[in-house]
């Protein structure tokens, strides 16, 4: 198994090494051979996803039949981990996770040479770029972290186990969803240093890449917000995000992605910020390999890193050959990138997107600033010091409540200017409704001059109330706009005004999925937890529930034995659930954990842990959380996801609506 | 309980103290009748009741700070670490059989309970445990500078982006060769309006 595993990553660098060297040459001779030459590198691509996805197919065969000769099945999988999990060994450790990245570099690669008819040239070059990355891995993969490495010495009876916290069914797909963020913005990169390299003349390559950008984005929010819930059912901290480098290094090219996003649309309506979308591309591909490297490198410390190793050099000769290349080639052709308009006026959708772009990536400054810090503390005063929640929280949280009222404003913005006048009449009833939701929050006992975090949760709320009401104004204004012509109701019309321009809508819809999010995050200000020791019959009150411990029971399995609690919970009286809070042992790593048992409620979740047992009274140790709102955060999620799948449909076609008078046939739903 | 029975009698130590500084000054006035004397003892009043407002309200803060030590413990929790290794908050470690989390909780709680004012109950955990203990970095020398960078960029971005906008709103336009010819005047005007009503709906 091994042999054939270690062969096909062999055949698959050379593929890629001949699609990249092939393709580069086919790109730069000329004559009748260059056409066949740069089709041989397209076809190379195309074979090293098929050689690629044998690679991993074997080493999750593997997995299957208990290979143990295979050390990286050893130290990640066992006999009776169950089938699933054995699937996920693929991404569990290091080798494997490289293994994973290169097959999804591969299969995003072969989209990419199967679509190249849409722009042969333009492809071609993406193409290479992409082999060169492809390459890098494969590299890597054959000669620094093998994952068929096989095992010295005598074959052991069975394996280690998949770490604990990893049995989860969340962990089967997080992982997948995140490299496919990260790994997904390759193909804007290839493509926007392609146009660069060959003077692509228009937008046009922006127009290619769009979807991809926004599919990438969305697998990406999917991936980050996956790891927040995962974190929050399995590590009973009671929190979704503990600002980890690991979760820090998945939210920067996150936030750089989303600044891509809203700045594009400038360079694609007004010809604006060449320069700066292509930095902001390639800052947001550097981010991914470099959060590729946080985790891997052991450069910082970190409870989900993977273990110390010396693939970190790679990464930061890579890193620095990425850069190098980018810089080499938008030196060479800067002049490529000149904006074609002028700002008209400070009051326009064009300097909203500066100021979001501007707060997006001062977040990720302070991010990554922060993630760095202790390294260069070390360094410069030789102690490290602890860079920690409090440090993001008071940093970041203006900078997010400044975004979200640009969020708020930056809709109501017209292209070029907007007159005063315009902005009062759109902005006076959201700003009335954000005032008024302050007054009755402080009117129901909120106090915000007595806490700091009081203020935010406020001016959180405030100012998320402020974008619903401007998203749900746009989609009524122009829905009636639609309904007038057409005679249809309101909703019809908004679905109908949604179909004309999707991306557009589809933005306002993930704004508002944002919102939902940061009222999620807003209630965790008034987050409560007790700890007790509870015997049978034993009681615990928190906020308006109750917990009264009915029994407690044991159970096994040949993957694990665990002791859980029953638990039921009263409210007003009445008995509205029973929670099992579970502590689980894993027999094959010799490892605890947690599983939570969570009543989650759009009001709030009653989170319950069993932490253990004292040693010297017997009685199991229960902690329970009262977090306020958090099912917003997920819902808020799906929204999200609903408004980029919205996004990424077509438009439809515009209808020609008769015109009774000379200027009422105005386009409804154009423009971004 | 203890900030309400002492409010009442620090009230009535103003008062009486407010009501000798009134008294003093009809004497004043007296002895040297003229309005720069007059303006000195008003001043002079603002001046003693300003400083007994003072120092009722340290007073007053000192006794919320030092009545309410649940909250002191939380608050201190929240601001250092477990340093077993699991990068979490102290107060929010729940490994179970953790060396440290619960020892560092009970010393925390002692060291309130002692009456050990903020700073001084951390400076003993990071004496002890050394300065990866808390959870940010201190506002003091080199670590200043964690502090100060992300508002020194938000700063400077800021100037940055002020100094595009007017370089751009001074640009002259540059129009791709071939390129339909400008217009200007009244028929401008037309395409602006045709513009925004597109965009804008």
């Amino acid at each position: 198994m091994s042999q054939i595993g270690s062969f096909a990553l062999l055949l698959a660098l050379a593929l890629c090494a001949y699609s990249f060297l092939a393709g580069l040459l086919a790109l730069v001779i000329k004559g009748p051979g260059a056409g066949r030459l740069g089709e041989t590198a397209r076809r190379a691509g195309i074979a090293s996803f098929a050689i690629v996805f044998l690679a991993a197919v074997v080493l999750v065969v593997a997995a299957f039949q208990n290979d143990f000769s295979i050390a990286y099945i050893f130290h990640h999988s066992n006999r009776d981990l169950p089938a699933p999990y054995k699937f996920a060994t693929l991404w569990s450790g290091q080798e494997g996770s490289l293994l994973f990245w290169a097959l999804l570099l591969s299969a995003y690669g072969l989209v990419l040479r199967l679509r190249y008819k849409t722009d042969v040239r333009l492809f071609a070059y993406a193409s290479v770029i992409i082999a060169a990355v492809q390459v890098f891995f494969l590299l890597l993969l054959n000669f620094a972290a093998n994952p068929f490495g096989v095992m010295q010495g005598s074959l052991p009876a069975d394996g280690n186990g998949l770490n604990p916290l990893l049995q989860y069914p969340e962990m089967v797909i997080h992982p997948p969803m995140l490299y496919l963020g990260y790994v997904g913005f390759t193909v804007p990169f290839a493509f926007a240093l392609a146009a660069l390299i060959m003077r692509y003349p228009g937008e046009k390559w922006i127009q290619i890449t769009r979807r991809w950008t926004m599919v990438t984005w969305g697998f990406l929010t999917c991936g980050v917000f996956l790891g927040a819930h995962w974190a929050y059912s399995v590590l009973g901290w009671g929190g979704y995000w503990g600002w980890d480098p690991v979760e820090n290094a998945s939210l920067m090219p996150w936030l750089t992605g989303t600044a891509f996003l809203h700045s594009v649309m400038m360079q694609e309506k007004r010809g604006m910020l060449k320069t700066w979308n292509m930095w902001l591309i390639f800052s947001t591909f550097m981010l991914s390999i470099f959060g590729t490297f946080l985790t891997r490198s052991g450069v910082v410390s970190s409870v989900h890193a993977f273990a110390q190793s010396s693939i970190g050099d790679w990464f930061v000769a890579f890193l620095a050959i990425i850069f190098a290349t980018c810089l080499f080639f938008y030196v060479k052709n800067r002049s490529h990138l000149r904006t074609e308009h002028k700002l008209e006026s400070l009051i326009s959708r064009e300097s909203s997107f500066l100021f979001n772009n501007l707060l997006l990536l001062v977040a990720c400054f302070t991010v990554l600033w922060g993630t760095l810090f202790p390294v260069l503390s070390e360094w410069v005063q030789g102690t490290k010091v602890t860079v920690g929640p409090p440090f993001f929280n008071r940093v970041n949280v203006p900078v997010a409540l400044l975004l979200l009222l640009l969020t708020a404003v930056g809709p109501l913005l017209a292209w070029r200017r907007t007159s005063v006048e315009s902005l009062k009449r759109n902005f006076l009833w959201p700003a009335i409704g954000a005032l008024l939701t302050g007054v009755l929050l402080v009117a129901l006992g909120m106090k915000p001059w007595e806490d700091v975090s009081y203020f935010y949760s406020l001016m959180t709320i405030m100012l998320s109330v402020l974008v619903a009401l401007t998203v749900i104004s746009e989609f009524v204004r122009g829905g009636r706009v639609i309904g007038r012509h057409t005679g249809q109701n309101l909703f019809a019309s908004m679905v109908q005004l949604a179909h004309r321009n999707t991306r557009r809508y589809g933005g306002y819809i993930v704004h508002f999925g944002v919102i939902v999010i940061m009222i999620g995050f807003a209630g965790s200000v008034f987050n409560q937890d007790k700890e007790q020791e509870m015997g049978f019959g034993d009681k615990m009150t928190i906020g308006p529930y109750t917990l009264v411990c009915q029994s407690y029971t044991q159970d096994d399995n040949p993957n694990y034995g665990s002791e859980w609690a029953v638990m039921n919970v009263f409210k007003g009286g009445k008995q509205i659930a029973t929670l099992n809070p579970e502590r689980r042992f894993y027999k094959a790593s010799q490892q605890t954990s947690t599983m939570v048992a969570n009543r989650s409620t759009p009001q709030e979740d009653l989170y319950v842990v069993y932490e253990g047992q004292n040693l010297d009274t017997g009685k199991p140790i229960i902690k329970v959380h009262l977090n306020p709102l958090v099912m917003w955060i997920w819902i808020g999620v799906w929204i999200i996801i609903a408004g980029t799948v919205v996004a990424l449909i077509p438009n439809a076609a515009p209808v020609r609506v008769p015109a009774p008078a000379r200027m009422r046939a105005e386009p409804v739903g154009a423009g971004d | 309980m203890g900030i309400e029975a002492n409010v009442p009698a620090n009230s009535l130590l103003l008062s009486s103290r407010a009501k000798r500084g009134i008294c003093s000054s009809p004497s004043s006035r007296e002895a040297a009748d003229s309005s720069s004397l007059a303006l000195l003892g008003m001043t002079r009043i603002f001046f003693k009741r300003g400083t007994q407002l003072i120092l009722l309200t340290l007073v007053v803060l000192t006794l919320l700070g030092a009545g309410d030590e649940s909250a002191r413990v939380n608050d201190l929790g929240h601001r250092m670490m477990c340093v077993c290794g699991c990068n979490q908050i102290l107060l929010e470690c729940n490994h179970v059989g953790c060396a440290y989390s619960e020892r560092m909780r009970s010393e925390l709680i002692a060291a309130v309970d002692r009456g050990d004012n903020d700073d001084l109950t951390l400076q003993g955990f990071v004496q002890k445990y050394g300065t990866t203990v808390m959870a940010a970095p201190t506002k003091t020398g080199f670590n200043r500078v964690a502090w100060i960078m992300p508002y020194l960029v938000l700063v400077l971005g800021l100037a940055m982006v002020t100094l595009i906008v007017r370089a751009w709103r001074s640009r002259p336009l540059v129009l791709p060769a071939g390129a339909v010819a400008a217009v200007h005047g009244a028929e401008l005007e037309h395409f602006r309006d045709q513009a925004r009503k597109d965009t804008e709906i």
